[in-house]
């Protein structure tokens, strides 16, 4: 959706009944929080780049919801937005993460030596492990927003700054545009390139224009680490490998993504962060660590059982099929996740996610021989 | 980010986040507040910002120089519609394998203008040589259409003309706000529920439609699609849907509009078998009738002398219309010659799907191809003599004669 908003003025020549969109057939937590009278008030605003509270919403009006989970139905365009949309933006992250309060404060720990154990979950049930955050280039508009210079920019940067750096990290980095169809191939095989946008969350959105300039991959020449330039965010960074070894898997992460930070502060283009929202990004989910830890774990019967959901939710985990959100799980293999982002920190989120699959894959293992699991339900986290 | 540089420029709000009231407010020009981002992007010199159209092969790509782009960029419509606004369509849609597209939208009447300067060579390239000079002719008098009424019902299965109109006053569909929308959506109900006769007919919202009525809709071939073509869902146009759009269509289902879709109004008169002079009476008729209802309400349709009715898509300026038939070709379309038949006849052949789609069972949809430059009476006019070639060179192929002899010449 281009910046079909810039008329902003002229929209104030109709009444906000007029204006207020349509949402009583939507579920989803933008459509939850905006009532008429809070569209009213802050329609007439507009941050420093431009955005507006249309922009915001928008992806909301024209994806009513989802059949798997409840979206936000709101992006922020830059920065500013989750300050001059304090109104709508604070219930939707209170509702979207726990109750989280304009007045709270967000930890962030990315040292990775205060992770306990996590090198040890069972390679027979525990298929790869995976860990992803996203960071938002500050001086930038957000991927729903910016320009193709400000995209450019952003790209060029990254390039400098993710082809600097060495020993484990030491990669290359590939444009979608000049990408070659071998290139292409590979990059699909090893469960690295990202999707051309078809999601109508994100097309409607803005995030798909002008497809594929200034949008890229780096990664690592082991290939366990790898940077998504200018997709949904600025930059997304994840560290994975085959196996259950997340120890190692976050360890990476945390390395590779503080050189990257240092390098880009050094460039006087560090990255969104505050003390009450933690690293910003697009979508209002990310807000905080911006961090999902997870695995793909094969766990047949533990699936199936009554109470899986409910131990999930102790855990403070979610769980997605194989192909990442929006999919289904295939043949047992499920991809286990921390729910959480903002309000806990990094370390800790992580922390989630090694100890319950942990015990999952007990869980598992017990109902293979015929046992209960009852005595190991966990109590709420 | 530069509020300094903005103000006094446009008309801007500002406002800060304790207050809900306007702090700051600027009039100066009737500029929007929401170029505030057009002015952003001007802090980029124009080869950051100008697009990649190396492997894009429309008619915004063919034209739009950086040189070009760099004299546009700065510039902005009454409502706000910016040269970004323009090609983005363009931009994010490199080809089409069936169809040359244009690859640029309007935003609003004055977006012809403004923009001329892409948009005038584009208009060119697209309808034939028509030059910024150019005068069209409107002619929607049925009267005037010699004929068309005795195609052969064996081999014209169906017959329709269709045509758009934007309503002043109003942004068009890539730009519009739902305010406008709903507006517009007002306007046209209280239209068309004035409507007699043979036109005595109904509205049928798209977001209160049932399933069965939205059923009975697809059967008669009169339901639009939710936008899934990328062409246009890139421009905007499929922007709070189905808020404000809607389907008005008479008792008799001969005559119908559609509302807020690509257009503000598309206006659709159909029929089976071959008789296209009524066909085009209706369309007439109807189409007069709705301008006549419009105007008394003070929202005449955009239109001017030199670009004739003023639509979305460049291709649709100057009548809008696309008059045609499904008729069964399954021996002159195999032949070498058909396409230059169709291009002698400024004729275009479509499967029965419509755009983008392909014939089935020798079943082409064949229409006229020019929109600008030639009258309403013109167009169908070529349509009802081409068509009814077309047949005799069918009968005559299924005979195993030659067509050599009636050949056309270039019209």
């Amino acid at each position: 959706m281009p910046f079909g908003n810039t008329h902003n003025n002229f929209k104030l020549n109709y009444k906000v009944e007029d204006e207020y969109p349509d949402l009583s057939k939507h579920n989803n937590h933008m459509a939850k929080v905006l009532t008429k009278e809070m569209y009213g008030k802050i329609r007439d605003r507009q941050t420093p780049s431009g955005y507006t509270v249309d922009d915001v919403i928008q992806t909301g009006i024209d994806n009513p919801g989802h059949p798997f989970i409840m979206t936000v139905g709101c992006v922020a365009g830059d920065e500013e937005s989750y300050e001059v949309f304090k109104e709508l933006l604070d219930p939707v992250i209170s509702d979207r993460h726990n109750g989280y309060k304009p007045t709270d404060k967000h930890k962030t720990d990315l040292n990775f030596e205060n992770l306990k154990g996590g090198d040890d979950l069972d390679p027979n049930y525990v298929l790869s492990s995976r860990v992803r955050t996203g960071r938002s280039i500050k001086g930038f508009t957000l991927p729903p927003h910016n320009s193709r210079g400000e995209r450019r920019a952003i790209e060029k940067l990254s390039v400098e700054a993710l082809t600097s750096l060495d020993g484990e990290f030491k990669g290359k980095y590939y444009p979608l545009k000049s990408m070659t169809d071998a290139e292409q191939e590979q990059l699909i095989n090893d469960h690295f390139l990202f999707d051309k946008p078809v999601s109508p969350l994100l097309t409607c959105a803005g995030m798909a224009r002008d497809w594929p300039d200034g949008r890229g991959i780096m990664h690592n020449d082991n290939k366990t680490f790898l940077v998504w330039v200018n997709e949904e965010d600025h930059l997304r960074v994840i560290s994975m490998q085959q196996g259950g070894n997340m120890r190692e898997v976050f360890k990476r992460f945390c390395v590779g993504l503080q050189k990257i930070e240092e390098i880009f502060k050094k460039h006087n283009h560090g990255f969104m962060w505050n003390e009450h929202l933690g690293y910003i990004l697009t979508c209002p989910s990310n807000l905080g660590t911006g961090l999902r830890g997870g695995v793909h774990v094969k766990l047949p019967k533990l699936s199936t059982h009554a109470k899986f959901d409910e131990i999930l939710t102790r855990l403070r985990l979610q769980k997605r099929g194989t192909g990442g959100v929006d999919t289904a799980s295939v043949g047992g293999v499920f991809d286990i996740s921390n729910a959480d982002r903002l309000g806990s920190s990094e370390v800790a989120q992580v922390q989630l996610v090694v100890d319950g699959v942990k015990l999952m894959v007990e869980m598992e293992k017990k109902l293979e021989k015929g046992e209960a699991i009852d005595s190991m339900i966990p109590a709420q986290k | 980010m530069g509020g300094e540089t903005l103000l006094g420029t446009i008309g801007i709000f500002v406002s800060t986040p304790d207050s809900n009231s306007p702090q700051i407010r600027q009039q100066g020009s009737a500029m929007p507040f929401g170029n505030t981002h057009n002015k952003a992007k001007m802090n980029y010199d124009s080869d950051q910002e100008y697009p990649d159209l190396s492997k894009h092969n429309n008619h915004m790509a063919k034209i739009l120089t950086p040189a070009m782009y760099e004299r546009l960029r700065s510039k902005e419509t009454p409502s706000g519609f910016t040269l970004d606004d323009i090609i983005q369509t363009g931009i994010d849609n490199p080809g089409h394998p069936f169809i040359m597209t244009v690859g640029c939208v309007a935003g609003d009447e004055e977006t012809y203008e403004v923009f001329k300067e892409l948009l005038d060579p584009v208009i060119e390239d697209r309808h034939g040589g028509y030059k910024p000079s150019d005068k069209h002719k409107t002619d929607i008098d049925p009267a005037n259409l010699k004929g068309g009424d005795d195609l052969d019902p064996d081999y014209v299965l169906s017959s329709r003309v269709r045509t758009g109109r934007s309503v002043r006053g109003f942004c068009l569909p890539p730009h519009c706000s739902r305010g406008e929308r709903r507006a517009v959506e007002k306007l046209s109900i209280e239209a068309l529920a004035s409507l007699t006769g043979d036109l005595n007919g109904k509205y049928y919202a798209l977001k209160n439609m049932t399933d069965a009525e939205q059923q009975q809709l697809i059967d008669d071939h009169f339901l639009f699609d939710k936008p899934v073509s990328p062409l246009l869902l890139a421009s905007g146009m499929g922007r709070d849907w189905p808020d404000a759009r809607g389907i008005w269509h008479n008792d008799n289902k001969t005559f119908l509009v559609w509302v807020n879709e690509e257009d503000h109004l598309r206006v659709i008169s159909m029929q089976k078998g071959g008789n296209m002079k009524e066909v085009f009476n209706r369309f007439c008729t109807g189409l007069t009738k709705i301008e006549t209802l419009f105007k008394e309400r003070n929202h005449a349709f955009m239109w001017n002398e030199h670009l004739g009715y003023v639509l979305t898509c460049p291709s649709n300026l100057g009548t809008g219309l696309r008059a045609g038939v499904h008729v069964k070709l399954p021996n002159m379309s195999k032949n070498a010659k058909f396409e230059d038949v169709l291009k002698k006849l400024r004729l275009q052949k479509r499967g029965t799907g419509g755009v983008d789609t392909a014939a089935v069972g020798g079943v082409f949809d064949i229409s006229n191809a020019d929109r600008l430059g030639f009258s309403e009476v013109e167009l169908v006019q070529m349509v009802v003599d081409g068509v009814k070639l077309l047949v005799d060179m069918e009968k005559k192929l299924e005979k195993g004669q030659s067509i050599d002899d009636i050949m056309p010449a270039q019209k």
